[in-house]
């Protein structure tokens, strides 16, 4: 006889709450008689972000109040970390739907399938930061790319939206095989696929034959590192950021790193951690490559989607600093980096769909000429935005960087330090190309940009949240270091 | 008592208050310039104040209008700011810069922006002088790139993009050993005493270094500041960027943001690792004398006049270099002198080119010839400015050099005597290029020139005052920076270094 395993449901809420959204959107839609409309859908699916971020706030004070704990037989956890989380999942999810409303309005693509989508992949990337079990983190891995997949193709009117979408399923199948794989191999060798039990079984034996045990190990680090789009696993990452919808770009960039990068921390700090030593030269080797080749070969790209590609490579590998460092002061400073990079890029890709203009094609840098002329306050929001993520200071970027560096320099990897820090003066070159083509002398025959009231706003948020961390970065870095504190064993 | 740390967050905000205003009044024809001018006196009254406030006996380290406040305690991040005798000179030097680039070069394309990004980094450098946590200076330090690369870059030259792009990242990249040299310490210090992340300057100065460490942390700071200095061979980026850089970005930068090299070297790379003294100072002097000669003898063929004050600037940053490593005390108060009277000297150097340009469109030497003859005034200013920046005796530019060069014979004399010759090339370079421009039978087009207005002569009374002064009463100043020094090569000696 099967036992039911008690639930907490407040931990498994905001999963529940996606999801059941996402079904609830899906059959209403197809029982209704009349096609329902796409703002009724964008209102409801926004509520049902904000509501998620109530959640985890609750969560949060639950925990503070509590500890973290594990429920569904040690599969899912209630820890703060998780929250920040879903709070960073919740954050871009209503960010990208308020983004991709508009998209979908000026590409005549109107839909809610959108919104059906988002929100469950949003379910698989919650899922896969509050995970403690493998498989738990491969279900939400499928369920976050089976979604991924389907959104990437949503533009009809283009070929390269359908190709993006093969390219990314054949290969995120390839990927999602190989941590398979690992995992299974890694239950040969330990004998569960709990994480917290793993920790603890490292933590007991000595390994005399630990070569299974690696295996499985560095399968899953693949894979993670397919996710996260680090080199040498990158090579989808510009097709497809350049073939997808831009909305669904920026989502990508953002709530796909803030589930794989999460999940990976779980993995690679709580689950292998004992064994930190035996994959920092793997993580040393992604990052270095990571950083340099994402910064170098960003500086040859003319398209601005497949340029912010090169550039989120770049970023990856400065978040994986935090996991090379493995200490508190390195999950808390990953978990900063990632969080803050959600508003930061999903706000970019907002920008870069209005100049993408109704068939979402106008990507060539070119089309920025002059675009800060006509209109100062779009141009001086994307110059914060790019200087953001170059790391300028006094800007949130730059806080992010510092504090992942820190981290590293704490934990002894001054090489990585010195390496990350001038891949990001390379990366500076087309920052700082795009903000000057941004403010060259405009074309006469130019139409201003409508910006539409939702995009506006996410764009205002992106703005507003890189100006006002930038000065004062106390909250987040409290809040991150906090849910790093619980979140260690 | 110690004054309020108010009057320095004063010095901080109303640059940045400015700009609000600047671009509030931005459809205005003139308004934002109006705005401009007026926040320019605003912060150089605060400065004037601030300097007849400072105290320099208040502490034994010279520090007055002091004051830390933790910002974030994970991040080590903290507002810290003080001003000592050090600063005081760099503060007076940046608000002068921004009034006289406002009032001498002033720039009617898109305005408002212009005037925005000049307050902007008028507020990064201020910062910078004023920062008294590693942290916080670094911040100010990098934000200053910002506002000049798009300075040069949209009101720039013909080849303003590559200028711009070249200035920054060798600038940029240059601050990557600083921020790395900034952490080790940073992390040294809290893992000794196992207290939260702290940058304050206080607080590592103390921290105990081995030699090596000492030696690697020096030529990373040294590094940084060499690139914005700069010190030669870190000097590439210099003479494209002056030559492409608006006037007004050229003035703030070779007067201004190059002081920033100097004043580092001076406050943090001598004075956080003295213990690298011993093996650096051989080095860095050699690198600053050769600095001075080849700085000299490129300004000799140096073809136009921008380049020719590129150059002169590189053997003057050699100066002041050669006095900051020497470790002697009057050197040390030559070198902080000399980056204020050559802040002064270039601002009129690059005020009167612009001048020659505004009246001819070119800056190459071989085009202009005899200007005396049709512009007798501008020959005279352009002549004071010349003999301070050649040392002549009763100018400013004497009385510092004069100060370097003493301290560096009583401590390393040979370098002391091969800078010594910078003297004589800054003679041979200025005056070769006075003749060629001034003296000679004009053509027609340089006897058309018109000699400069009455407003152009009043934005050089400054400027030509304060080489006046400097140059015969120079005591009110050197005797504010005096305790700050002398605390600062105490400081140094006492860690195993001999005078």
């Amino acid at each position: 006889m099967i036992k039911i395993p008690s639930v907490h449901y407040l931990a498994i809420a905001p999963v529940l709450i996606f999801f059941g959204a996402s079904l609830a959107l899906l059959v209403t839609s197809a029982l209704r008689r009349s096609r329902l409309s796409a703002t009724a859908a964008t209102v409801f699916s926004a509520k049902c972000s904000l509501a998620v971020v109530v959640v985890a706030v609750f969560q949060w004070l639950y925990v503070s109040q509590h500890g973290a704990s594990e429920t569904i037989s040690h599969a899912i956890v209630l820890d703060r970390f998780g929250s920040m989380a879903t709070v960073a999942v919740a954050l871009g999810t209503l960010l990208t739907i308020l983004v991709a409303r508009d998209w979908a309005i000026r590409t005549k693509l109107l839909g809610i399938e959108n919104h059906i989508l988002i929100m469950a992949t949003s379910a698989g990337a919650i899922m896969m930061a509050v995970a403690n079990d493998l498989v738990v983190i491969f279900l939400g891995l499928e369920i976050l790319s089976i979604g991924l997949y389907v959104l990437v193709a949503m533009d009809r009117h283009r070929a390269r939206s359908a190709e993006a979408a093969l390219k990314y399923f054949l290969l995120g199948g390839l990927a999602a095989a190989v941590f398979i794989y690992g995992v299974a191999i890694l239950y040969g060798a330990t004998g569960t696929t709990t994480i917290s039990t793993m920790s603890l079984f490292f933590a007991a034996n000595y390994l005399l034959h630990p070569g299974l045990a690696y295996l499985g190990g560095a399968l899953i680090l693949i894979a993670f590192a397919f996710k996260v789009a680090a080199v040498p696993f990158h090579n989808w990452a510009p097709d497809v950021y350049e073939g997808a919808p831009t909305p669904i770009t920026g989502y990508m960039a953002a709530v796909v790193k803030v589930g794989a990068f999460l999940g990976f921390i779980r993995v690679i700090l709580s689950g292998l951690g004992t064994n930190l030593d035996t994959w920092r030269p793997l993580l040393f080797a992604l990052i270095v490559l990571s950083t340099i080749v994402g910064a170098s070969v960003g500086l040859t790209q003319r398209n601005v989607k497949r340029l912010l590609a090169y550039s989120s490579i770049n970023q990856a590998g400065f978040m994986l600093l935090g996991l090379w460092a493995g200490t508190g002061r390195g999950i808390a400073s990953t978990l900063f980096f990632v969080c803050t990079y959600v508003p930061v890029i999903i706000a970019t890709f907002a920008i870069v769909g209005l100049v993408g203009g109704a068939t979402d094609d106008q990507h060539d840098i070119e089309s920025y000429r002059g675009l800060g002329r006509r209109q100062p306050w779009l141009g001086a929001a994307l110059a914060l935005l790019l200087l953001s993520q170059l790391g300028a200071p006094f800007t949130l970027g730059f806080f992010a960087k510092f504090s992942v560096v820190a981290a590293v320099m704490d934990a002894g990897g001054t090489t990585l330090g010195v390496i990350t820090m001038i891949s990001a003066a390379i990366a500076a070159a087309f920052y700082l190309r795009w903000t000057q083509i941004l403010f060259a002398d405009p074309e006469p025959d130019q139409a201003r940009l409508k910006v539409p009231g939702a995009t506006g706003f996410v764009i205002a948020f992106g703005v507003a949240v890189v100006v006002v961390f930038g000065i004062w970065p106390t909250p987040i870095m409290w809040l991150c270091q906090h849910a790093a504190i619980s979140f260690l064993p | 008592m110690m004054h309020s740390s108010w009057w320095l967050s004063a010095l901080l905000l109303v640059p940045m208050v400015g700009v609000a205003f600047v671009l509030l009044v931005r459809r205005r024809p003139g308004a934002s310039y109006a705005v401009g001018v007026g926040v320019a006196a605003l912060e150089m009254a605060l400065s004037i104040v601030v300097a007849w406030m400072y105290n320099q006996h208040l502490t034994r380290t010279g520090i007055d209008f002091a004051a830390r406040h933790v910002i974030s305690a994970p991040l080590g991040l903290a507002y810290d700011v003080s001003l000592d005798g050090i600063s005081l000179l760099m503060v007076l030097l940046t608000s002068l810069t921004l009034l006289l680039a406002l009032l001498g070069a002033r720039d009617k394309r898109r305005e408002p922006a212009l005037i925005s990004w000049l307050l902007i980094l008028t507020t990064a450098s201020m910062g910078s002088f004023l920062a008294h946590d590693l942290l916080l200076f670094f911040l100010f330090f990098e934000l200053t790139l910002v506002p000049s690369y798009f300075l040069i870059s949209q009101w720039g030259g013909t080849e303003r993009v590559r200028a711009a792009l070249k200035f920054f990242l060798y600038t940029f990249i240059g601050s990557v050993p600083l921020l790395i040299g900034i952490l080790f310490l940073g992390f040294k210090n809290q893992h000794y005493v196992r207290g939260a992340l702290n940058f304050s300057y206080t607080t590592l100065s103390a921290v105990h270094l081995s030699h090596t460490a000492s030696v690697v942390l020096f030529c990373a700071f040294g590094f940084a500041f060499a690139v914005k200095s700069p010190i030669w061979p870190f000097h590439t980026w210099s003479p494209i960027t002056y030559a492409e850089a608006p006037i007004a970005g050229s003035i703030e930068m070779s007067a201004l943001l190059a002081k920033l090299g100097s004043y580092g070297l001076v406050r943090f790379a001598i004075g956080l690792f003295p213990l690298a003294l011993s093996d650096m100072r051989p080095i860095v002097m050699t690198l600053a004398v050769i600095g001075i000669l080849y700085g000299s003898a490129m300004a000799c063929v140096a073809g136009d006049l921008k380049r020719v004050i590129a150059y002169s600037s590189l053997a003057q940053m050699g100066f002041i270099t050669l006095g900051a490593m020497s470790g002697s005390q009057i050197a040390m108060i030559g070198a902080v002198l000399l980056m204020f009277n050559h802040g002064v000297i270039t601002i009129g150097f690059f005020l009167l080119v612009s001048f020659i340009e505004k009246r001819r469109q070119v800056n190459t030497i071989k085009d202009l010839r005899g200007l005396q003859a049709s512009a007798p005034v501008l020959a005279v200013l352009f002549t004071i400015v010349i003999l301070a920046s050649i040392g002549l005796p009763g100018l400013s530019g004497f009385v510092s050099e004069y100060l370097i060069l003493l301290g560096s014979f009583a401590t390393n004399t040979w370098w002391g005597v091969v800078g010594a010759f910078g003297v004589v090339g800054a003679a041979i370079y200025w005056l070769w290029v006075y003749q060629r421009v001034f003296h000679g039978k004009a053509d027609a087009k340089n006897l058309a020139v018109e000699d400069v207005t009455n407003k152009e002569r009043w934005v050089l009374v400054p400027v030509v005052v304060l080489i006046l002064l400097l140059g015969v009463f120079p005591r009110p100043a050197i005797d504010k920076i005096t305790p700050s020094i002398a605390n600062l090569i105490t400081h140094v000696s006492y860690s195993g270094v001999d005078k």
